[in-house]
């Protein structure tokens, strides 16, 4: 195979090592089920179940997405706005470092007493933890257009607005569609954390079950579940990435 | 004194209030209608605040700043500006960069819809005059270093201003393609008959295309020498080799070196 082959085949040769040196393993230390399940054991799992897992996979990817979409709009709204005004900026910037800070799965109780049990506070808690990157990268875009650039606008007369629309807000592009990557990810630990603390559906909650039965290999292919759809919408934000700003990616064109 | 750009007694400090460093003071210096200035000096003596200044991107504590026979009190849309960086933007290809001020100034841009054809027809007539024709449908990012430069002069003329600043437009080039784009500029400054001010590092640059030089001091940067180039018109490259070119660069050399040592 050429080198290139090999660079291409290497995430499917990875990949299965992982799994067949785990099996291994597994085989010959005499690992039990319930420390640590074989590959083989989780696959059987993911076959008997697939059904539950089906639907708490679609639940799950429906909690997620929602939060994500959500904090797509309010991430862009707010970064355009602290971009914008240095004023905002200031006021903003000390709250949302603190309210990053807070871990989000000490929200989650909070958003239980307000909205009960269910899919609002995964949602919501998908929709906290996913704004913050939306947010810095987009002021981040807005805040570094090169002064030269600006002169050269300020001069003719441009106005902020037009300063904006012209280079600020496609030059903020690249940063905001590399931060929906991240964004996507974490938005996906935002609703599982919510469903393993107070849900009664979703890929959390179904692991949490799983947990309390000692159903241990039920638990792994929850596991395997979240990071199918991780990879997936990872790699669907990348592609995105990819469509709308292809010029802020030219090495890897030429 | 009166001319088309004329700064008179400016002083500006940078800082809180204007009290922090001294950037300009007494400086006055006045360009004639349609004549080619440059401005040199020591670096850091304020050459390119001036640039500011004459644009109306800052404003002066004391002392006026005119151009076209009025004071200036906020960005003057008559000129046009390039800097040492393109900056062109990634996202736009050469042709729609070179447009870009059509989108801003008045009256081209209430007209720029109605009149597209038009307008681009003179966007590529700018590329076609700077060497860059056929080059209007590629991306900034395609070009070389000059290439770029010369799409950047396009782009500060392409709303026919009366006024064109430049920024050592040409420092990051090479030899080679720095007395191109001489040259470019001096046929586009022959043709077009603009107003320039350039602020440069390069003596030789300057005399080759200037009808009048003038030495800043070391900061607070003031005007020491005001010199007549009287070349005649149009300037051969090689005049840059006779040996009367480079009385005229030495002798401006020794100012700048004395400005140095003053400070």
């Amino acid at each position: 195979m050429t080198n290139e082959g090999w660079i291409k085949a290497a995430p499917w040769l990875w990949t299965i090592g992982l799994f067949v040196v785990w099996e291994a393993a597994v085989e010959m230390f005499d690992i039990a089920v319930f420390i640590l399940p074989a590959p083989t054991d989780i696959w059987a799992a993911i076959v008997k179940y697939w059904p539950v897992i089906w639907k708490d996979s679609l639940q799950t990817l429906f909690t997620t997405t929602l939060g994500f979409l959500l904090a797509v709009v309010g991430g862009l709204a707010l970064g355009l706005a602290i971009g914008w005004s240095r004023a905002v900026y200031a006021g903003l910037y000390p709250l949302m470092v603190g309210f990053n800070s807070i871990p989000k799965v000490a929200v989650v109780p909070i958003l239980v007493i307000w909205f009960g049990i269910g899919t609002v506070p995964a949602v919501l808690t998908a929709f906290l933890i996913a704004f913050f990157p939306i947010v810095v990268n987009v002021a981040t875009g807005l805040a570094t257009i090169e002064p030269e650039m600006e002169d050269v606008l300020r001069a003719l007369g441009a106005k902020k607005m037009d300063i904006m629309l012209k280079v600020g807000i496609p030059r903020s592009m690249p940063y905001f569609f590399g931060s929906l990557k991240v964004a996507i990810t974490l938005a996906f630990v935002g609703s599982v954390i919510s469903e393993t603390v107070a849900a009664n559906a979703g890929i959390g909650h179904m692991m949490l079950a799983a947990q309390s039965q000692f159903n241990v290999p039920l638990v792994w292919a929850g596991l395997v579940a979240l990071a199918v759809l991780g990879i997936v919408m990872y790699a669907m934000m990348a592609w995105l990435e990819m469509r709308m700003t292809g010029w802020a990616h030219r090495s890897g064109r030429q | 004194m009166t001319g088309f750009v004329d700064l008179n007694d400016i002083r500006l400090a940078y800082g809180p209030g204007g009290d922090g460093t001294l950037a300009l003071d007494g400086l006055t210096m006045a360009v004639r209608r349609g004549e080619f200035a440059a401005v040199v000096g020591p670096s850091g003596c304020g050459k390119s605040t001036l640039m500011k200044l004459a644009t109306g991107l800052i404003r002066p504590q004391a002392g006026t700043v005119e151009v076209a026979g009025k004071e200036v009190d906020g960005p003057v849309s008559v000129a046009g500006m390039a800097f040492q960086n393109p900056s062109m933007l990634p996202w736009r290809t050469t042709l729609k960069n070179v447009m870009l001020p059509l989108e801003i100034v008045q009256p081209h841009r209430r007209q720029l819809k109605r009149d597209y054809e038009s307008y681009v027809a003179r966007a590529e007539e700018l590329l076609e005059i700077v060497g860059l024709k056929g080059f209007g449908d590629k991306f900034p990012w395609e070009l070389s270093g000059g290439m770029q430069q010369r799409a950047n002069l396009c782009r500060a003329l392409i709303h026919d201003p009366a006024l064109l600043m430049l920024d050592e437009p040409f420092g990051a080039l090479d030899a080679f393609t720095r007395e191109e784009l001489w040259q470019v500029m001096r046929d586009l400054h022959a043709e077009k008959g603009f107003t320039v001010i350039l602020v440069t590092h390069d003596l030789r640059e300057a005399v080759f295309l200037a009808d009048r030089v003038f030495v800043m001091s070391a900061r607070p940067g003031r005007i020491i020498v005001d010199q007549e180039i009287a070349f005649a018109r149009p300037r051969p490259i090689d005049l840059t080799y006779e040996a009367q070119f480079n009385d005229i660069v030495h002798e401006l050399r020794g100012h700048i070196a004395e400005a140095r040592a003053a400070a």
